[in-house]
């Protein structure tokens, strides 16, 4: 039983971190219907600044506390004029293109920020800077530390920032008003390309936050980081039904907690037939799962909010 | 009397709260024109949708040719003779007006893939023969010369006559035709009232949908009215004309 | 097939097969890597075509495709190495390949085709992935893929004592490995060609365009929708499953990191950078973006060192950028791809004849 508590707390986090990815995802998806795979990228190189600038710091002797301050900082700034660049020189041009027009763009743009990344901060594992204490806790034979407890507590936070500002603030009014009718919007006065933007910029804000957390959680970061994460946090949208924002958080924290309950019992269960390597494999089978008995994911309905 | 073409037996259909349509029950008789009307939302393009299986309907069901025709299967009613247009015209948009009218050909064909592949004698043969059909069609609905334009740059009357075109490829025995004047001007509604006409002396039974009661009361042998998605009534124009519940839906809409 | 009968166009033609005849002789003078290198090609054309099937023509988006290659590609190895002591014949192998594939296909096909667009994109990516996952680790308990490490000793095509992977001479002239695979790769590609042309100008190529276009009108009209797409997903899988074998033989070895989920991207960037459902486009989209990286390859060390006199950056990151930033590029100035289909030149043409 305690495995079983371990995986629940293990999956909390990385469900998390997935969940603040995914509302990348799912704002831009439900605003413009398009998948923005550049995304994961955004995440990556969230992390990447944050290395370069906290750990220089670090190394200056900076107290520990304002180098983390001024590496988040740092990041969410760069990964923020990032989201707005992208939207503003690949994807707008494209609005009124063929469907798979942008997304071939989408993935042009993941490959050159891979490559981009790579150039400056080369191919090797970087290490990153420990901005927190390496604080555990143990409660109930379950084993976790201050770093898992800071993820969840600051992913919920941020998420409860992020739907405030979308139900009960005149923007997030324009950008769901954008995402049921574009055309309509417009013509009530709503300024179509400053939403966007805006999904764009709030959406990588998002990634930089997660980008610190995987950071953290981890303590090694690589240019070809963002690439998996965006995948599992894009399925984590489509499950709880992409352009729904309620429904990417909890698809999130859904996909994180099968993943671990997967890689924790995958060998029981399958009479060690399976291995633990299979882990990847369950965020799939989920959704396929998922899709096929409820189409548009755990929460998407047609008519549903969509922000 | 000539014999049944189509029986609705209580369809019954409703969206959440909404009651589309109330245990309708209508019969169509081989070879008429037959009217539909009433007020907006009264049911009409559910019923339509109903009838040609894009909606399950929630309660009842069609009776057609004989035989009842099965839910939720559109492209099997196709397949039995039920042919359609749409309210808002939904043709293949790039694709040319020949095009979308030998696509209609593909219910009354059989060719698959390893004929294509191979393309055999009988495929050849098929082809053409689509081929010819689809010209004579738009021979018939008077658009041969936009044969190779793009469905959707032909002129909206032209595209209304495209859409009646494919639907008869598929050798319709009823065809429903969904609202087909609609922004038509005064001689452009003559003349469909002509083709619609010849459509029926021709051999098929028609469906029609429309809010231009002059045309319905000029054209129809027998019209039912809806309203609030119930059955109001059902009868020769003169009379349904003359019916106080009409008057008021109408009036009352 | 009038116009075939027209001198000039037979002329072309002419010129075009004796070009490609010529081909591999011409590259072999940079050496055979550049043979191969057209062979890749080739068979990317063959790839891209059997997925312009699935996205061009039925306009079903799918970011898997690999697993069908993968598929086809594991069958080879496995019934033609020493890996299980089996050694079959090529063309038993290949049309297998093509059947296991093709039920792959619906196996996938058959529960998700009712998704909408983009629902079914990350339902096919899921699943390469799947597969991917499940050939780098079916090695244990039963050894069947040989996990990570992959198969090796692969028999290469033979037709009796005709071997595909030595130099051998014909006719007198000396024929290398690579080039007699690009004969057969060509031989095959044409076939295929042949075949999507067909397909396209059918009553089941119609069908797909409708579907396309509007598929609840398509469904009016009496199409059965659910069938055509599988049949389009059957199709398109199988053409995976063949150029899997050929990939196989032709290579000798396979592992799971040939078919990761960037050669499905890959691959779809073809058909959409080419000119989706234009089968001239997709051929050309194809060509291009498997010679690129390789053109690339060789050129973008040798530039800088002249340029700058040393290596300022890591060329594979380099080829990699520069390659990313052309499909953006393209795509922002010709968003409807490099060679769209002529119906979008048809309605300029109509357009300027109404108002002249």
């Amino acid at each position: 039983m305690d495995i079983f508590f371990q995986q629940i707390i293990n999956g909390l986090v990385q469900g998390s971190i997935y969940a603040l990815v995914a509302l990348g995802y799912t704002m831009v998806y439900g605003i413009m219907g398009l998948i923005n795979f550049a995304h994961g990228e955004v995440v990556m190189i969230g992390t990447l600044v944050t290395i370069t600038v906290a750990g220089s710091l670090i190394k200056a002797g900076m107290p520990v506390i304002l180098a983390g301050m001024a590496g988040l900082t740092a990041s969410v700034l760069v990964c923020m004029a990032l989201g707005w660049g992208l939207e503003r020189i690949a994807y707008r041009p494209l609005r009124n293109a063929p469907r798979l027009t942008p997304l071939i763009t989408a993935i042009g743009m993941s490959i050159v920020l891979q490559n981009v990344a790579m150039i400056i901060w080369g191919r090797n594992y970087l290490t990153f800077p420990p901005l927190l204490p390496k604080v555990a806790f143990e409660f109930g034979g379950v084993n976790f530390t201050l770093v898992q407890v800071i993820i969840v507590v600051v992913s919920a936070l941020t998420m409860g920032g992020l739907l405030f500002l979308v139900y009960r603030t005149k923007l997030g009014m324009a950008m769901r008003a954008t995402a049921q009718n574009p055309a309509v919007a417009s013509l009530m006065g709503v300024n179509i390309n400053r939403v966007i933007a805006a999904a764009f910029i709030i959406g990588s804000a998002l990634g930089a936050l997660a980008g610190i957390m995987v950071g953290s959680y981890y303590e090694i970061a690589h240019y070809q980081m963002g690439f998996m994460l965006g995948l599992k946090a894009f399925t984590a949208a489509v499950l709880g039904g992409i352009g729904n924002l309620a429904g990417a958080m909890l698809g999130g924290v859904l996909l994180g907690l099968i993943e671990a309950l997967g890689a924790g019992y995958i060998g029981d269960l399958t009479g060690g037939f399976l291995g633990s390597h299979y882990q990847d494999i369950f965020a799939f089978i989920v959704l396929i799962v998922v899709l096929m008995f409820k189409p548009s994911g755990l929460f998407g309905e047609k008519t549903g909010d969509r922000a | 009397m000539a014999e049944l073409l189509l029986q609705a037996n209580n369809v019954a259909k409703h969206f959440g709260g909404v009651k589309a349509l109330r245990d309708v029950s209508l019969s169509i008789r081989q070879g008429e024109i037959y009217g539909l009307i009433g007020p907006n939302g009264a049911g009409k393009t559910t019923f339509f949708n109903c009838l040609t299986g894009l909606y399950i309907p929630d309660g009842g069901g069609f009776v057609f040719n004989g035989k009842p025709l099965l839910a939720d299967a559109p492209h099997q009613a196709a397949e039995r003779g039920i042919a359609r247009t749409f309210q808002n015209i939904r043709l293949f948009a790039n694709m040319t007006a020949l095009e979308n009218v030998m696509v209609g050909r593909h219910v009354r064909t059989n060719a698959g893939v390893l004929g294509a592949m191979l393309q055999s004698k009988a495929t050849r043969a098929e082809e053409a023969a689509i081929r010819q059909r689809a010209m004579d069609l738009l021979h018939y609905v008077r658009i041969e010369s936009r044969a190779d334009d793009l469905a959707k740059n032909l002129s909206y009357g032209d595209q209304r006559r495209l859409e009646i075109a494919r639907a008869l490829a598929t050798e319709p025995k009823l065809l429903c035709l969904d609202e087909p004047a609609a922004g038509m001007n005064h001689t452009e509604t003559e003349e469909l009232r002509e083709l619609i006409d010849g459509i029926r002396q021709d051999g098929t039974t028609i469906l029609l949908i429309e809010h231009d009661v002059k045309l319905v009361m000029g054209l129809c042998d027998r019209v039912a009215v809806l309203d609030y998605g119930a059955l109001v009534i059902e009868d020769v124009p003169a009379v349904v004309q003359k019916d106080q519940r009409v008057i008021e839906a109408y009036l009352g809409a | 097939m009038n116009k075939w009968l027209n001198p000039r166009s037979a002329f072309g033609i002419t010129l075009i097969a004796v070009a490609l005849l010529a081909l591999p002789f011409v590259a072999a003078m940079g050496g055979q890597a550049w043979v191969r290198i057209l062979n890749f090609a080739i068979l990317y054309v063959f790839l891209a075509l059997g997925l312009n099937i699935v996205v061009g023509f039925a306009g079903l988006l799918d970011l898997g495709y690999i697993a069908f290659y993968a598929v086809g590609a594991y069958t080879y190895a496995l019934l033609a190495s020493p890996h299980f002591g089996l050694h079959w014949p090529f063309w038993v192998i290949l049309p297998i390949g093509a059947v296991v594939a093709c039920f792959f296909g619906v196996i996938l096909g058959s529960p998700t085709l009712k998704l909408r667009g983009d629902y079914l994109a990350i339902v096919t990516l899921g699943f390469g992935e799947i597969v991917r996952i499940f050939m780098n680790n079916l090695n244990a308990p039963i050894n069947i893929t040989n996990g990570a490490q992959g198969i090796t000793l692969i028999d290469p095509v033979a037709i009796g004592d005709f071997k595909f992977s030595n130099t051998s001479q014909i006719l007198g002239i000396s024929l290398s490995g690579p080039q007699k695979y690009y004969y057969l790769l060509l031989a095959l590609v044409i076939l295929v060609i042949i075949i999507n042309l067909r397909l396209q100008n059918s009553r089941v190529g119609r069908a797909w365009q409708a579907i396309r276009e509007d598929e609840i009108a398509a469904k009016a009209v009496g199409i059965d929708t659910r069938n055509l797409k599988l049949l389009a997903f059957a199709m398109g899988a199988s053409f995976g499953g063949v150029a899997g074998g050929v990939f196989s033989a032709m290579q000798g070895f396979v592992s799971p990191e040939s078919f990761s989920l960037i050669e499905s991207i890959m691959i779809l960037a073809m058909v959409v950078l080419g000119g989706m459902g234009h089968i001239p486009g997709v051929i050309l989209g194809a060509v291009l973006l498997s010679i690129l990286p390789e053109a690339l390859r060789y050129g973008v060390g040798p530039i800088q060192m002249a340029i700058f006199g040393k290596m300022l950056v890591d060329p594979e990151s380099l080829r990699m950028l520069i390659f990313g930033l052309a499909l953006v590029l393209v795509m922002r100035f010709k968003p409807a791809g490099l060679w769209p289909s002529p119906e979008r030149k048809r309605e300029l043409q109509d357009a300027g004849a109404r108002n002249g």
